[in-house]
Parts: structure tokens; sequence; C-alpha cells
């Protein structure tokens, strides 16, 4: 018996005995007959000691980021977590615990909650945020059907330079409520086509969505792009980078009604890609067209202070078929995650990180650019540039990987007009040393040819 | 409560975290796009580790108490889960590494897919959905999806029991299709007649909770199947309660042809207070090809002497919904439910599932001259009671619920199914013992007996909390979201 079932024979013949059943097979009889006891085709079970190290053979056949040095971004990054966090994660009390719907038994996740919507909102400039979505990619998909509830428009006008398997996603939730989604190019900078997007804009445009710093890297004013929103009764929808935002102007301050993004950055590691967390916040008037869960604060019959979950109405338990999303679990633990590194980072340690990236990044992009053969593309950015090779991108990532280095993200299948760039990402991470080596690799790379 | 906010606790000047110097030359900042402030909280971390770890204790979990919340299956989550989960091999590891350098992290992938498959009796599997209601989604967007493939355009509808999960009728309405509810019947079945009348050929397909929210297993199953087939329309199987049938009984077999699996109900992988989850998403021969990209494949290369065994990525399925989240779905959570199935195998698997059933039906027996059964037969996982009896005393399900509190249980689901007054849905799991049981029975007896003699007393828990009953109408009528100082 596992040692995960506590019940002995002992335990199960008085049960049963309870039950007036002669077997547990009597348990089961309301199944046809002829379709119980399947043969199943599973390996062997094995001790909690064998299956240790069959998985630590697995984990070991990946070449893991604590020892290659790692230049790969594109919605999943790199960043220094302290120890603190994945101690509070791991509290048995936060991570065995379900959705907070007891609220008497559930004051430390509702807090924890109330707490992460406070700093997502400080650090984007917005009234209100939810709990937390899947990823930035559902984050970005539920914007847009949040701004066709506001708008009860069917357009989107979607930038180029939004991560492409975000627009993806985008295009798979929608596809059952016939959302009519354009895209709109980029400019010389980087930056959204202004002349492009106003053309799309018009009366039937539930929103402008766009990314910052978007996908190639660029940072962008969106001060003019919520401008062409708004005159057309659009809403501005902005994705963000929340590290950016420990340096960088928030979008609240620069008209976004929307602003979503990737969580994972703030707490987790990448995790071949998941568990992360969507960030959704928005302005206060578009409250209860919201998806997802929200904590408030309220009193007990004490008069002391506690939090509930609230605005259930919009959610898919109450409304069912007229809820505002399907969401039900979220990324509670993830969001926790995200919230205790918001706290031990604080307000100088996340402007720090972000500066650091910011440093980095630039002395790793002028460095490539003053190679031979190489350029980078692009106007102002944050900590991730794309850049022309001289040699095919993906000969360049295999060269860098002989070397112990993993590279850049290949732009060929999202941006065929970018098929000889990759996109490089550098944060607080990447030690002088680790990008002096890039750079030296690059180089022989470049003379190779 | 005691505990102050952050923001409360904070304090100019304070640091959580040393940072490493700067080691190469700056770069002028871009003054004109910088933030003005940040106003995030500083703290030191002796401050943060305490705030957080004081926050915890003020949370019931499954660590700390028998947690019976139906139809959420809150049973032990394995330490050894969390360990495995963090090797630097899978947690740092990124998404977009080349797939030569993750071949483990594949081959995990690719085997719980094949694992998933067998104890499912559905051979195409997705893993990229993060949560049960996720794995709907993705589910009904494949169903609609194989409809259009057939030309079919007129199918709009979509059949929900009344005793479904609310997720079901919202992803449909997300899905493009209109709800139409069907009844159940006395027994706690689909009205199998109702359904029948139902059944045309505007109907997409039947969203089917099997074993039921009332936790009872669907006596007219394969009847079920063939009127919704007969008409053309596809049996789509939420699995939220599969901890009743592991290797008990295969759902592909019973005719369903699409079904999402919660990875953090039936095989373990913790709630983490309301997810990450996963949503597994298991479909027929015929549907496979409408999977998400990109699904976790094997190849094998023929060299001179050896075969080769390579795993990747498929992003080669033109004919799929695409991609329904940021990668390929919670990476970490599927390390995990994979250590639990080698831990268990087929054996255990069947264990897991005949001790839930047992524990369930226990409970049932135990209680049932104490609250009102409105389905009287056995159950699987879970048994459903109504407390109606105590209703009429004045003492409702949610005043019983605070009581077990003070008592010192997490509350079954309340409420919940719809269709059953003052719902109490109990679901113990396989693993608690019988003294915990017998533990929970005596105090749901004592409930029973003070709703009678003492109504007040159970009108007024909890009062060994950190705060009393909350008030949620202030909450929602003067919403306060965020901390404002």
């Amino acid at each position: 018996m596992s040692s995960y079932i506590p019940n002995t024979d002992a335990d199960r013949r008085e049960m049963l005995e309870t039950l007036g059943l002669d077997s547990l097979q009597e348990l089961f009889e309301a199944i046809p007959p002829e379709k119980r006891y399947p043969h199943l085709d599973l390996p062997p079970p094995l001790s909690e000691m064998e299956v240790k190290e069959l998985l630590r053979g697995l984990a070991e056949k990946n070449a893991d980021l604590d020892h290659h040095p790692c230049f790969l971004g594109a919605g999943a990054y790199h960043h220094f977590v302290p120890a603190v966090v994945d101690h509070i994660i791991s509290r048995g009390e936060f991570y065995t615990a379900y959705t907070p719907y007891q609220p008497e038994v559930s004051q430390g996740t509702l807090t924890t909650i109330y707490e992460f919507q406070t700093m997502v909102c400080q650090l984007t400039g917005m009234d209100v945020a939810n709990a937390s979505m899947y990823d930035g990619a559902t984050g970005v998909a539920e914007a847009g059907l949040m701004a066709a509830r506001v708008t009860r428009r069917y357009g989107l006008v979607v930038a180029s330079t939004l991560h492409p398997r975000y627009r993806q996603v985008l295009r798979t939730y929608t596809q059952g409520m016939g959302m009519d989604i354009q895209e709109v190019g980029y400019g010389e900078d980087g930056g959204v086509d202004l002349r492009q997007a106003d053309q799309l804009l018009g009366a039937g445009t539930a929103a402008l969505m766009v990314q910052y710093p978007n996908f190639l890297g660029s940072l962008e004013d969106l001060q003019p792009l919520s401008e062409l929103a708004n005159r057309v009764g659009a809403l501005l929808a902005v994705c963000v980078d929340p590290v950016a935002l420990g340096l960088f102007r928030p979008p609240g301050e620069q008209g976004a009604d929307i602003v979503v993004g990737e969580g994972q950055s703030l707490g987790s590691p990448p995790s071949y890609g998941g568990p992360y967390v969507g960030l959704f916040a928005c302005r206060q008037k578009y409250l209860r067209q919201m998806p997802g869960r929200l904590v408030g604060m309220t009193t007990d019959t004490d008069g002391r202070r506690g939090f509930v979950l609230t605005f259930q109405p919009r959610e898919q338990h109450i409304r069912r078929e007229k809820a505002t999303s399907n969401i039900c679990t979220n990324e509670a633990l993830v969001a926790l995650a995200a919230a205790t590194h918001l706290a031990i980072m604080g307000k100088q340690g996340l402007r720090q990180v972000a500066e650091l990236c910011y440093h980095k990044a630039h002395y790793a992009a002028d460095g490539i650019d003053a190679l031979p053969g190489y350029e980078r593309l692009f106007g102002q950015f944050f900590k991730e540039f794309v850049i022309r090779t001289p040699v095919s991108p993906a000969t360049v990532n295999a060269l860098l990987m002989e070397r112990g280095i993993i590279g850049g993200y290949r732009l060929e299948r999202d941006y065929p007009q970018l098929g000889d760039c990759l996109l490089l990402c550098v944060t607080e991470m990447n030690t002088k040393e680790e990008i002096d080596s890039l750079l030296e690799a690059l180089r022989e790379i470049g003379d190779s040819r | 409560m005691t505990e102050p906010l952050l923001f409360e606790l904070s304090s100019p000047g304070r640091v959580g975290c040393r940072l490493p110097e700067l080691d190469v030359p700056e770069t002028a900042l871009p003054e004109k796009s910088l933030r003005r402030e940040l106003p995030l909280p500083e703290l030191s971390e002796r401050e943060v580790a305490q705030h957080f770890t004081r926050l915890s204790q003020l949370n019931f979990s499954v660590d700390t108490g028998f947690y019976p919340l139906g139809s959420c299956t809150m049973k032990y989550n394995p330490k050894l889960h969390e360990e495995v989960a963090r090797f630097p091999g899978f947690a740092h590891i990124h998404p977009w590494q080349s797939e030569s350098t993750v071949q483990g992290a594949l081959q995990l992938m690719y085997e719980l897919q094949e694992y998933l498959a067998e104890i499912t009796g559905l051979p195409g599997v997705s893993l990229q959905p993060v949560a049960g209601a996720h794995g709907e989604l993705t589910g009904m967007l494949i169903v609609r999806a194989y409809h259009l493939e057939h030309g079919d355009e007129g199918r709009t509808v979509v059949l929900v029991p009344d005793s479904a999960h609310g997720t079901n009728p919202a992803t449909a309405s997300m899905c493009g299709y209109e709800v139409v509810t069907v009844s159940s019947d006395p027994r706690g079945n689909t009205d199998v007649g109702e359904l029948g009348r139902l059944m045309d050929e505007t109907v997409a397909g039947l969203m089917l909770t099997n074993p039921n929210t009332l936790g009872l297993f669907e006596e007219h199953i394969l009847q079920v199947t063939e009127i919704v087939h007969e008409a053309g329309g596809l049996i789509y199987c939420d699995g939220a309660n599969m901890n009743a049938l592991l290797g008990i009984a295969s759902t592909g077999e019973l005719g369903t042809d699409v079904l999402h699996l919660n990875l953090h109900k039936t095989f373990s992988t913790p709630h983490g207070g309301g997810g990450p989850g996963a949503g597994a998403t298991a479909v027929t021969e015929e549907l496979t090809p409408f999977l998400p990209t990109p699904v976790a494949a094997r190849r094998e290369e023929r060299e001179s002497t050896a075969a080769l065994t390579e795993y990747y990525l498929d992003y080669e399925r033109p004919h799929s919904i695409g991609p329904v989240s940021g990668f390929y779905g919670n990476f970490g959570v599927m390390v995990k439910a994979y250590a639990y199935l080698r831990s268990l195998g087929e054996r255990g698997l069947r264990e897991v599932s005949e001790n839930a059933v047992l524990n369930a039906n226990y409970l049932l027996e135990q209680l049932k001259g104490y609250y009102h059964l409105p389905y009287d037969r056995p159950c699987l996982h879970e048994c459903v009671f109504s407390g109606k009896a105590q209703a009429n005393l004045g003492v409702h399900t949610v005043d019983i619920a605070k009581r077990l509190i003070d008592l010192g249980f997490h509350p079954p689901t309340v409420y919940f199914p719809l269709i059953v007054d003052e719902a109490l849905m109990i679901e113990p799991t396989e693993t608690e013992s019988l003294e915990t049981l017998d533990a929970f029975v005596t105090a749901m007896r004592q409930i029973a007996r003070e709703a009678e003699s003492e109504p007040e007393l159970v009108r007024g828990a909890p009062r060994t909390t950190p705060v009393t009953r909350l008030d949620e109408a202030t909450a929602a009528r003067k919403p306060n979201l965020k901390w404002q100082g």
C-alpha cells in the first residue's frame, strides 16, 4: 500500500463492515461491469528514493542556467530570486490551502492577495488589480475580451511587436467570439507605426493592444498611442514587463486603460515556461467587467479588519454562462511569490535591479554593435535588444552552445524580415565576465565566416 | 487579527535585498522616460520573513488539518514533489532553450502525456492548459474546431446538466455557444428523456461531469453517450472528479471524446491557495489533430548501429486550435504529477480510488441519520448532504460550516451543487485515516445536536479564528481593493 494512504487492511475491513459490504469491488456497482478495471500499462511503482533518483537523472539531462550563461528572454526571464521567496511559498499553510472561500480560516492567503493587488497597482499606476491570471499571454487574451465587453465592439488592433505567442493565444481565445483582429506593424525605431495604427483604428475598435517595452525590446512613449485609441473611443491595453516598471514611467501615467503582464520575473524561476502568473489591472470604472478574483478589505462582527473575496457576482460560480470569464483556479502561489519578491525588493531594490539590467544590457549591446559584421537594430531599449548577425542566427546559437553559452531568441519564425536577427536579453544575473565571454564568442563566430 | 500590512510596516530607507555593485560602465538613463516615484514598501528581510510567516499561520491547510472540501480533492501533497520540482535541471531551464539542451524535460512531458492517455483511455493529450477551467476552454474549442472541420456550422448550442460546475456554462459561453440546461432525474443522473428531446443537429455537445457533483456515477452513461453521438454531438467530460475512477474505469471507454484532468486534484499536486494548477486535456484519436500547439513528441533516429531517441516539440499541427498559454503549460506542476504517477503505478492508482470511495461511503453511512441525504444511494469519491432539516430550526449550512471550523475542521463545499438545498458536499480523499474520519463524524453529529439544543452556539461560530464572520455586503458596496494609506 502506498505510504500516502493511512488505511490498514483492518481499517478497511471495519469500514466495509459498517457499510454492510464484503469487498471494495462492491463500491463500484454503478459502473457498467464490462467497463470496470481496465488494465493500465504503466511503469511499476517506485520508492521515494528511486523516484528521486529517476527525476534527478531526467533533470541532469537538461542544460540549466546555474551552469550556463543565458541571454534568452522573449517572455521568460532569468532574474535573481531572494531566498526568502521560496521559503515563504514552501510553507504548507500556503501551498496546501485551497482558494480562500472560507475567509475566517484563509486570512493569510486573502491578506497576501490584497497586498499583491496593491503592489500591482503601485507598479503599473492603475486603480484596481485582480488576484492574478494564468500568465501574460492569457492576461492579454482576457484584456481583449474585457475591452469588447466594455465598449461593446468586436475589433482589436494589435501591435505586431506584442509577443507573437500572446497574439496567437489571443486568437485562440477569441475564435468563437467573432472578433476581428488586425495587426499594426512597427516603424524604424521599433515602436508602433503610428500612421498605420491611426488608419486601422475605427468606430468598431474595442482596443489597441501593445507591449511595453515591446517584444523587440523597444521602449516607446505610450501617450500618443492612448490618444489615437481614445480618439475613436477605443481602450489602450498595455502588456508590461514589471521589472521595467522599476525604472520607467508606468502605463497608468500614460493613458493606459488596461494593463496586463507576465509576473514570472517577480520571484519565480523560468521553470521551462510555467507556472507563471498573469498581472491584470485597469481603471476603476471598468471594475465590474474585470475577469478573475478580487479581494477586498472589510470588518468582522467585532469590528476587526479582515479580507474577503468580493465582487463575486462577476464570476463563473455565481453567474455561470453570464460570467466575465470562466477562470476559477488562478496562480495564487505564484502571485504570493511575486508579492514576497516585491516586498523584499521594495522601492529601492526593484529600481536597482532595473538599473543593473539597463546598464548591463547596454554594455552588451554597444559591445556587439561594435563587432565587425554585427549591428544592433531599433531605438531606445531596456534589457532586450535585436542584433543582426553575420552568420545565420541558428548557427550563432549552436556555436555559442558549443562554448556553453545559451544564446538569443531567433526571430525568423515570427518576423521573416528579421530572419538574420537574434533577440538578446541581459539581466542582473549576467556578470561582466559572462557578457565579455559572449562578446568574445560572437567575435570569433563572426571572424570564422 | 493583529498582523499589519506590508505598507504599515514600511519605513523609509529600509532595504530587503542587497544586490551586487554594477560591474560594467554606466549608460546614461533616458530621463524623459523614467518614473518619478516608485511607491513600493520598504522593509528589511527580517520583517518580510516574519510578516509572511505570521500570515501563513492564519490559514487552514491540508498540512494542518482535515480539509473535506467537496469536488476539490484536498489530498495530501507529498513533500518529495516539492523537492524534485526545484531541481535546477527543472526549475532553472528556459522555455526557449534548444530542444537538444532540454531532453530530460521533454522526455518527462512526453511520458506524462503517455501515462495520462493510458489512464483515461484517450490517446491525444495536451499538457498546456494550466487550470481546470483552462482545460475546459481548450476542450470546447476542440469540439468547435471539429464541427467546423466537418462543415457543420449549425451547431450553436451546448448542453450542460443543472448539477455542473459554474465553469462549464461559462466556458461554453466563452466559445460562443448558447447554453441549455439539462435536468437531473430523481436518482441524480442526467435526465435521459430530456436529453433525448434536447439533442438535435443544433447541439455541439454535452458537458458532463462523471462522477457528477453529487458524487454519483452516471448510471446511464452508455445511453447518454449514445444519444449524444447519434445526433452528431460530442461528449465533453469534466474530470474534476477523476479521483473516483483511477484504474476503476477509463473515461474513453465510457464514450467520452474530450476530458480535462485536474493534476492539482487527482494527481496530488498542491492547490497553492488557488493555483498553480494544471488542466491536462485528453481527446480521442479523431480529435488529436485539434490539440493546442505544441505537443511533446518523440522520434527515433537510426544511426548506423543503434536507434537514437529524440524528444521534440511538435508545432506542425495545421488543424490545431492554436496555443492556449504562453509556453507549454505549468511544467513545474507536471514534474510533481509525474513523480506521483511513478510512485504509484497501476496498483497504487487503483488503491487511491478504492480508498477515496470507501472513505466517502463511510462518511455517508455515519452521517445518514443526522443530515438529510437527498440522493440515497452509494456514492463514489464524495457525498452530498442537505442541511435543510437544520435550516428548519434556523441553523443554516453556512452556520454548520462555521461551527466545524471551531471544532478543528475545514468545512465541506457548501451551497453546491445548486440542485441541493443547503448543500454540504463532503470529499474526504484517500489520504485521511479512519481516526480522522471518526473525529469528523463526531463533530458533525455534535453540530446536528447543537442545532436542536443550542442553535445560537452554531449561528455564532466561528469563535476560535483570527477574525469572526466578515461583512461581505460592505466589502462589495464600498470596495477597498488596495491599500491607500
